[in-house]
């Protein structure tokens, strides 16, 4: 089973400005302005490793999510992936 | 290079050669009362493409320690243009030290008002009539963000006047030093306006960014708040070295659009332009 953790703290910078957050990804070089739930997102991926399933319940618990949907959430995760803001194990 | 010439605005020295005389003769006498730093940070060079166009309809490529590739040339008469557009890309290219933002900015107190916008949006003209008004100008064209401080030093180079704002600043400033009329360059007629002596005797004074405006002209008058995230995009679109500084640059960024309130303004003319600036700061 996949599972998905943040990358390390000390390679992102994040700060948050308003309704957006920015996040400057050191290696890259490269800042992202994102908007919820990516800042929700790394933050509870920054605690361990979850699989979908399971950061779904998380998110679930934590935010009241009213349209949990697996399939978009692992989309979104795999964008995260690809910009170096979360790693798959 | 046959002909030379060196200047200092702000904390930028430049070394600019030509293979002409009449642009460095132009630069000598504008820039007359700037100093003439010992060692260059950056060279332009303004040269002929070949030796013989040096003469026959001669035709001034920009260069120097940046260069871009296939920029058309500039006719002889604009050639004190063609040395301004050097120094501009020179900073644009090369400036590592400071956080180099697209904007015109004034001080007054020690409170930099920093203006950013596209091309016509008024950004010069704005700021040679707060000059007129008796604001300090910081820079017509770029403003330099220190990464260490936070703070914003000036680059007042001659002010660069287009189309209808050349009679307009004229009025407001009639004892002003001006440059020759350049007409037909590719933004329009241009002028050159020497900033004020205040500006130039203070022009290595840096100062305390404590409003960002991204000024509009053509529209009816009104005004709204920028948050600071479209700040942020907005200010990296106006930055040209944010990703050369990497961190430094966001740090800086950052900085600025969390401590400083940004606010955009619309103008129909340039009275009520001044005068919602001059409300706002």
């Amino acid at each position: 089973m996949t599972s998905y953790r943040a990358a390390p703290p000390e390679t992102l910078r994040i700060v948050p400005l308003d309704a957006l957050t920015l996040i400057y990804h050191r290696a890259s070089g490269i800042t992202h302005v994102v908007d919820a739930p990516v800042p929700e997102l790394l933050e509870a991926l920054g605690v361990g490793e979850f699989t979908v399933d399971q950061l779904l319940a998380t998110l679930q618990d934590r935010y009241d999510l009213l349209d949990a949907d697996p399939a978009a959430l692992a989309v979104r995760l795999d964008e995260l992936v690809q910009a170096g803001l979360v790693e798959r194990l | 290079m046959r002909h030379a010439t060196r200047l200092a605005i702000g904390p930028a020295a430049f070394r600019i050669g030509s293979d002409w005389r009449a642009p460095i003769a132009a630069l000598d006498d504008l820039y007359r009362d700037y100093p003439k730093p010992e060692v260059p940070d950056f060279n332009v060079h303004l040269f002929a493409a070949r030796p013989w166009r040096k003469f026959l309809r001669p035709a001034v490529h920009i260069g120097g320690d940046y260069t871009i590739p296939d920029a058309a040339p500039l006719p002889l008469a604009q050639g004190l243009l063609a040395a301004e557009m050097g120094m501009n890309l020179q900073m644009a290219l090369a400036q590592r030290r400071f956080l180099l933002l697209h904007a015109s900015a004034v001080e007054r107190g020690g409170r930099a008002v920093l203006m950013t916008g596209i091309s016509g949006a008024g950004k010069s003209t704005l700021a040679a009539l707060l000059m007129a008004r008796g604001w300090r100008l910081m820079g017509d064209e770029f403003v330099l963000i220190d990464p260490a401080t936070g703070l914003a030093h000036g680059f007042p180079r001659l002010i660069s006047l287009k189309n209808q704002a050349i009679a307009v600043v004229r009025a407001a400033l009639p004892d002003a030093r001006f440059g020759p009329l350049l007409p037909g360059t590719p933004k329009g007629d241009i002028r050159h306006l020497v900033p004020d002596a205040r500006a130039i005797a203070a022009m290595a004074a840096p100062a305390e960014p404590a409003l960002l405006l991204f000024p509009r002209f053509g529209f009816d008058a009104a005004e709204r708040p920028v948050p600071p995230s479209e700040a942020f995009v907005r200010l990296t679109q106006a930055s040209t070295n944010y990703v050369h500084l990497a961190e430094r640059g966001f740090d800086a960024l950052t900085r600025l659009v969390r401590t400083v309130p940004a606010r955009a303004i619309d103008y129909p003319d340039t009275e009520s332009g001044i005068a919602l600036v001059e409300a706002l700061a």
